[in-house]
């Protein structure tokens, strides 16, 4: 077989990292929301997937959240789901944590809890960054 | 070189969707490859061709459209952001299509960038 | 990497964020809003003043223009680019985070 045919016949699937950054608290904008929704597709393509908590994002995973007094869809059920789809790498900024007076123990699902300086490592290996 | 561009807010409140025209506008004239623009969270606006904005404003629903039609670029509104803002394609603008979120995902994959326009 | 800041440092804490969380040697482009964070003359100057050996700065030239601020002093060192310096560095970095 040339080098030719073997590169067009085994092309090889691309994989990159792709990191979901939030930073804003739930029900006040939809960011929170609509966040979860890409993930939850993104999960289903065999890519590297993280998904990071930071500033108010953390704020997202809360516990004991009710929304019945406001109208709106209680979500944060929603992120338990994350390991059935194989999104494991969960990560919480620690000082966005310590800010607001929380522990991981406070939140609905395990994370892993990083330091800023260690949370800045693995953002600075990722190929693609989706905000929100 | 081939870029995605994902637009997260609508074409009044906020600057997002002219940064990311501009952009867009600016890597074309470089002679960078636009792989996608996606247009997600208020970002589906983007594509409501029954905006009308004051005839001495720019009016980013055309211009995106124009610069899709001269450019060939696939102008993909996200359904589930769609649907929910009553974004339908009785209301889309000339040049966009309405389809999944894995089509940004796929984006990502298959464009060398991919750089998020938001609030 | 590349990071983009869009917010004024007076109205969010995507600038302290985006500072925190960057990896030095970084570059960080501020746009829109962003750009109050470039002004030698604000109250929040020295976040940028203190972080010039970590990080390199540039300013969105338009939004600059547009908010009547072509005039007034930048903090030294930071360069201003148009659109097409800012396609450069999205070509140029791997990667790009927005501090949205």
């Amino acid at each position: 077989m040339s080098e030719m045919n073997e590169f067009d016949e085994d092309v090889p699937e691309i994989v990159k990292r792709f990191m979901y950054v939030n930073r804003r608290a739930p029900y006040g904008t939809i960011y929170a929301l609509e966040c979860l929704e890409v993930v939850l597709i993104a999960a289903a393509f065999d890519q590297d997937v993280s998904v990071v908590f930071l500033d108010d994002g953390v704020c997202q995973l809360k516990k004991n959240q009710d929304t019945t007094g406001i109208g709106m869809k209680n979500f944060s059920k929603t992120y338990g789901a994350l390991d059935d789809y194989d999104v494991e790498k969960i990560y919480v900024e620690k000082e966005s944590l310590d800010a607001r007076g929380l522990t991981a123990g406070d939140l609905v699902i395990p994370v892993e809890v990083m330091a800023a300086d260690e949370l800045r490592e693995v953002m600075a290996q990722q190929d693609v960054i989706i905000s929100s | 070189m081939k870029f995605a561009v994902l637009i997260n807010e609508g074409p009044f409140t906020h600057q997002a969707s002219d940064s990311a025209y501009r952009f867009t506008a600016a890597a074309l004239a470089k002679g960078h490859e636009i792989y996608r623009v996606f247009f997600y969270n208020d970002g589906v606006y983007n594509s409501n061709r029954l905006s009308e904005p004051q005839t001495d404003d720019r009016n980013l629903v055309s211009l995106w459209s124009r610069l899709g039609r001269d450019h060939d670029i696939d102008l993909v509104v996200c359904v589930a952001a769609a649907l929910r803002r009553g974004i339908k394609d009785e209301v889309l603008e000339n040049g966009f299509r309405i389809s999944g979120l894995g089509q940004l995902v796929e984006a990502g994959i298959q464009a060398d960038r991919l750089i998020v326009f938001g609030d | 990497m590349l990071h983009l800041v869009n917010k004024s440092p007076f109205e969010r804490n995507a600038l302290d964020s985006c500072l925190r969380m960057a990896k030095s040697g970084s570059a960080i482009l501020l746009i829109e809003d962003g750009v109050y964070a470039a002004l030698a003359k604000s109250a929040h100057a020295e976040k940028i003043i203190g972080r010039m050996g970590d990080f390199s700065f540039y300013v969105l030239g338009p939004d600059v223009a547009a908010r009547g601020l072509s005039d007034a002093p930048l903090i030294e060192g930071i360069d201003i680019v148009d659109y097409e310096g800012f396609v450069d560095m999205v070509a140029e970095h791997d990667a790009t985070q927005s501090w949205l």
